[in-house]
């Protein structure tokens, strides 16, 4: 198979024009006879869906929550980024595409994120009209603030909730087309399968949560916005019910995964505080702007109150090693200094995984009541959960998993592999190459759902003029089959040992070895102990309870085996990438000062993977990254 | 730290459920509540028993899907604090806890500790919204909020839908949820258009699916997780009556 | 009509009444205090006030018939309003922490409820004068001072200088007082008329009105059964 990633040709800044007016169209008295079916209920998700229903197409969205409002989107704390250049400090679409290419380590295809820069302003604008409330000046007009890896203010943002509020805006546009009829929504609902028939996307077989029942759909295109595989790390800040389900099934029935490997550690996250500890909670990115990260310079000093340790004594590492951007250094550099401090033994608080986060500085040349405006909710979430007052004393944080850049292969048009399936937003691997820039998630997610996917779907329908799909076909029964074995299969093993305990083991093997940190060792020791774990996993693993009935064990013993394939995939694809780029750091691969080493003679390319078969190893295709504007140069933060 | 449980278990909607006890044994205050129960369903899972179903999430807040009624209050009865975020060292040793589902008939029990909430959704899609489709909105800037009014709106933004208001209001009225968002969205410039019609059509969602009435107790606003304020619903009801009062 | 549907359907609407008319209730209990407190102006004040109300039936009779206008409808409310309330949660907790609220504010109904007993029983006690409920004895109807008036002075003495009835007055006045001391200002919340900057002072105010109304109301049969006015019974 060959990746044709179709980058519309001619110059940059207008291969998205161009391409736009060279997309087939679909009538609009034509569009409500296409059905689309949208699996998950994010920014993407939400935003797709709706935008869909807007323009006639017949849509039926699914998500495993209670309520499309309580995707994971929702906990986005810091902004989103667009290029107005509003704060008049020279900011574009070209800086923040560059800023872009450059965050992620030139890994990311070039045409995707300048479309991605380009469509960034009508975001805000779009999300402005719906009710979003982000912050303003006196005057009336939006403000914004500065986030790491850039050197401009082009974060917009709802105090720490921005992520809540864009996907409240998404949420109500889709709300409003569920009660106009145009979209059918199947909240309790989880996508277990995906149906290909004559190599097309036909739809997907279905889990309802409450009753058990297993259900065909099926449509003419099937949409993924289900998210990224950060849980495969067990503890991460994502929310307790993220998964690969979706995108792995997706997998395996055709859909080529790309770039796993690329997994971001976000820099400051509450630290772990023991074993029974269930995820992990994010400080947002944009204390960084007020907060100074030190450490102590002797060990001896490392269990001493931080308020007695004098100026001279501590190691403001970020600033010292990264003059230039200071605090705001990129997540994958941040993260990694702190590892560094921490395996120095400098680390503070208990068990030593852990580095200040001081606002001392802060809050004597702003005032307290100015910090309370600005991060008063993070402090109290803070407070609740280590019941420490970071007004009085420093935060003490420390890099945690966030955020998935790899995830299924799209094109151009965010269709994968598969003819007729679409991946958008964080499942897909896009935009972000080997390392994501605070607040271009958001700005990602919804540049897919509401910009690109609109124009891009109505292409394939009219192109691929494919017969209408029925849930009759037996290749639906067969997958409908496929899922009630593989659910008995799981409630037949009656073993001792929890679904949560295997994912524990999974999680921390692969912190261990495919974390912040990679060397080819520990990735061959890692390859090989997971599928001892998954032998155990299927030999030993107690899910109580049936089938038909709400079942949390069985739903989650499910995501749990998803992982459990997924997670040697992942140490595959960062055991055969002999190079560090972005979050893939390779210990092997790094400057005299402990820098990141990329190797763009033999890695600028996407690693997409095939599946080739049960217990067959997968295959790799290539799809070469060239950058016809950017210069991969090495990123220097200094 | 141990801690007793007496926990809701209801197999589903029809089945008649009732109280059983558990022992949280070898918890640590700096578990949250949900880690407990966590570690109880371990338990429970291998020894063959059906864990305890709840519901949740983020477990950081926000997402609003955690939902118990913890010795009587919902959420627990720590200030601006969900399920989620509670955690067990505000409880002490050998305490006695007991665990209810959200009760309303609005919110149906799906199963143990979880209910069905999606009344509330119903009522966004009443009218929960700005008319506007993708594409084709003016400029952000072009739209002066006065910052005064943005923050307003934020105020009433931050609902997180978790139901926690109903939960504890003695008529169990979605009164305090459904003023937050007629509030978000009437307050700003964007929403003004369709005020009248959004709270008419919200209300009247709202009575439909079965929520009683706002006696003004004040308790919904003790135990909101995002602290919304009563004074929503006295602008719902401002902006309800001179709805009504045009004749629309 | 729609108007009209959507405020006796709703629940807002419903809620709109009872603030409309517990206003209206609220003005006639401020009203009422201020004619009743001329009592301690001695009997020629109270007396001439009487007959000045008995003299005009034009405007006597349509204020009464407002009152019950607006008692009847506030009574429907409540009752409509506590009916959809209570079957809105079919299934109680086992525990309930009423966090938040007032006692006040959760106890409505009850002090409502005998309220309205008490009013029924102040009406037949001293407007339609129902010589066996008053406990004394003694016809009201018959009580004429100097002037050729209805001597209310002397009734109301009568009337209040039996304990029992005292008792029941002041708890009634009690009751009004908790019933107000929440109504009175979230009577400005159902219809709109508050806000964060207004809330905590209109929440003070009614606390404050309520206790004065109670002082005012109560003042008159302690001061009785303390012995003022006597010399009326010799």
């Amino acid at each position: 198979m060959s990746l044709d990633s179709k980058i519309p040709p001619g110059p940059l800044a207008q291969k998205w024009d161009k391409h736009r007016f060279d997309l087939k169209l679909v009538n609009p008295a034509n569009k409500r006879k296409f059905d689309i079916i949208v699996v998950g209920s994010g920014l993407a998700g939400a935003s797709a869906a709706a935008s869909l229903a807007e323009l006639g197409y017949k849509v039926r969205c699914f998500c495993f929550q209670d309520s499309p409002r309580r995707a994971h989107s929702i906990a986005a704390q810091g902004g989103i980024n667009a290029a107005k250049n509003y704060a008049n400090d020279g900011d574009s679409v070209y800086r923040l595409f560059y800023d872009t290419i450059k965050g992620g380590d030139f890994r990311a295809r070039e045409a995707n994120v300048y479309r991605l820069a380009q469509v960034s302003s009508n975001i805000i604008d779009q999300c402005v009209a719906q009710g979003v409330p982000f912050a303003r000046e006196y005057g009336g007009l939006l403000t914004n603030r500065s986030f790491g890896g850039a050197q401009v203010s082009r974060t917009f943002y709802a105090r720490g909730q921005t992520g809540q509020q864009l996907l409240l805006g998404a949420y109500q546009a889709l709300s409003r087309q569920i009660g106009l009829g145009t979209v059918e929504m199947h909240p309790r609902t989880e996508m277990l399968d995906l149906v290909v028939i004559d190599g097309h996307a036909k739809g997907i077989v279905v889990r309802d949560l409450v009753s058990g029942e297993i259900s065909s759909h099926a449509a003419d295109a099937v949409v993924l916005a289900t998210g990224g595989y950060s849980n495969v790390f067990f503890l991460s800040t994502n929310a307790k019910g993220c998964n690969v389900t979706a995108t792995w099934r997706a997998w395996k029935k055709g859909a080529l995964f790309a770039n796993p490997c690329y997994t971001q550690i976000h820099p400051t996250c509450i630290p772990v505080s023991g074993e029974h500890q269930s995820k992990l909670t994010l400080m947002s990115e944009s204390l960084r702007n007020d907060g100074r990260v030190w450490v102590p310079k002797r060990k001896e000093d490392c269990q001493k109150p931080p308020a007695s340790i004098p100026e001279a004594d501590r190691d403001y590492y970020l600033e010292r090693k990264y003059p230039s951007f200071g605090n705001l250094a990129p997540r994958d550099i941040s993260s990694r200094a702190a590892k560094e401090t921490c395996d120095d033994g400098r680390g503070v608080g208990p068990g030593g995984r852990g580095v200040y986060l001081d606002f001392a500085d802060a809050i004597k040349r702003l005032g307290e009541s100015m910090i309370r405006d600005r991060y008063g909710n993070l402090f109290d979430i803070y407070e609740k959960i280590t019941n420490e007052n970071a007004y009085k004393v420093p935060m003490r944080i420390y890099p945690a998993v966030h955020y998935s850049m790899g995830g299924t292969w799209v094109d151009y048009n965010l269709m994968s592999t598969l003819p007729g399936l679409f991946v958008i937003g964080e499942a897909n691997f896009s935009d972000h190459g080997a390392n994501r820039l605070g607040a271009s998630a958001l700005m990602q997610g919804l540049a897919d759902g509401y910009f690109v996917l609109p124009y891009t779907i109505g292409d394939y329908f009219v192109s691929a003029k494919q017969a209408k799909p029925s849930a009759n076909h037996p290749e639906f029964k067969k997958a409908e089959e496929n899922i009630r074995q593989f659910a008995a299969r799981l409630l037949s093993v009656k073993g001792r040992r929890t679904a949560t305990s295997f994912h524990r083991e999974l999680g921390k093997l692969l912190w261990e070895k495919c974390g912040m940190a990679r060397n080819e060792a520990g990735l061959t020791e890692a390859l090989k102990r997971i599928p001892e774990l998954r032998e155990e996993f299927w030999k030993n693993v107690a899910v109580t309870g049936g089938n038909g009935e709400l079942n949390q064990a069985l739903e989650y013993a499910g995501r749990v085996a998803d992982f459990m394939e997924f997670a040697e995939l992942l140490c595959l694809d960062a055991l055969h990438r002999r190079e560090s780029c972005g979050g893939h750091f390779r210990e092997e691969f790094q400057t005299a000062e402990g820098e990141a080493k990329r190797d763009d003679e033999n890695f600028a390319y996407v690693a997409a993977w095939e599946y080739q078969g049960a217990g067959k190893a997968p295959v790799m295709r290539k799809e070469p990254l060239v950058y016809e504007e950017a210069h991969m140069s090495t990123r220097s933060y200094k | 730290m141990n801690l007793t449980l007496k926990v809701w278990r209801q197999k589903n909607p029809r089945a008649a459920g009732g109280f059983e006890t558990y022992e949280a044994k070898g918890v640590t205050p700096e578990m949250s509540f949900l880690e407990m129960l966590d570690v109880v369903n371990e338990e429970l899972i291998a020894g063959g028993r059906d864990p305890i179903a709840f519901d949740s999430d983020c477990r950081e807040g926000i997402c609003g899907m955690c939902s118990l009624v913890i010795n009587g209050i919902p959420h627990g009865g720590q200030p601006g604090t969900t399920t989620c975020e509670l955690h067990l060292r505000h409880f002490h040793d050998g305490q006695t806890i007991t665990v209810e589902p959200w009760r309303a008939k609005a919110f149906p029990v799906v199963r143990d500790l979880i209910t069905n909430r999606s009344a509330f959704d119903r009522i966004i899609q009443a009218g929960g919204f700005v008319s506007v489709n993708t594409g084709g909105t003016p400029d952000g800037n072009a739209i002066p909020v006065p910052k005064t009014t943005a923050d307003r709106a934020m105020d009433a933004a931050a609902c997180i839908g978790c139901g926690a208001c109903v939960a504890v209001c003695k008529n169990a009225s979605a009164m305090l949820f459904v003023a937050a968002k007629v509030s978000h969205l009437n307050l700003l410039p964007q929403g003004k258009a369709e005020k009248d019609r959004r709270a008419l059509n919200m209300v009247k969602q709202m009575d439909h699916e079965g929520f009683g009435n706002c006696t003004v107790t004040g308790s919904c606003e003790a135990v909101c997780p995002k602290e919304i304020s009563l004074s929503f619903i006295a602008k719902m009801n401002r902006d309800y009556g001179v709805a009504t009062l045009k004749g629309q | 009509m729609k108007t009209i549907a959507n405020i006796f359907a709703s629940s807002l609407g419903k809620k709109y009444i009872m603030a409309v008319t517990g206003f209206g209730l609220f003005l006639f209990v401020i009203g009422h205090l201020a004619g009743n407190l001329q009592v301690f102006l001695g009997p020629e004040a109270i007396n001439r006030y009487g007959a000045f109300l008995q003299s005009n039936p034009e405007l006597l009779w349509p204020a009464r018939i407002g009152l019950l206008l607006m008692l009847g409808l506030h009574i429907w409310s409540a009752a409509k309003v506590s009916l959809e309330n209570r079957a809105a949660r079919p299934e109680g907790y086992a525990a309930y922490e009423p966090v938040g609220s007032t006692y006040a504010s959760r106890t409505m109904l009850v002090s409502g409820s005998i309220i309205f007993v008490f009013v029924v029983y102040h009406l037949l006690h001293y407007t339609a004068q129902v010589q066996y409920l008053n406990l004394t004895g003694r016809d009201f109807r018959v009580f004429v001072d100097l002037k050729d008036r209805h001597d209310i002075f002397k009734t109301l003495v009568v009337g209040f200088s039996n304990g029992w009835v005292s008792g029941f007055y002041i708890l009634g006045m009690a009751l009004l007082c908790l019933h107000l001391s929440h109504g009175a200002s979230s009577m400005f919340q159902s219809l709109g008329w508050r806000n964060d900057v207004y809330r905590p002072m209109m929440e003070n105010l009614a606390r404050v009105v309520a206790l004065l109304i109670f002082l005012g109301y109560s003042s008159i049969p302690a001061a009785i059964l303390f012995g003022y006015g006597r010399e009326v019974l010799r």
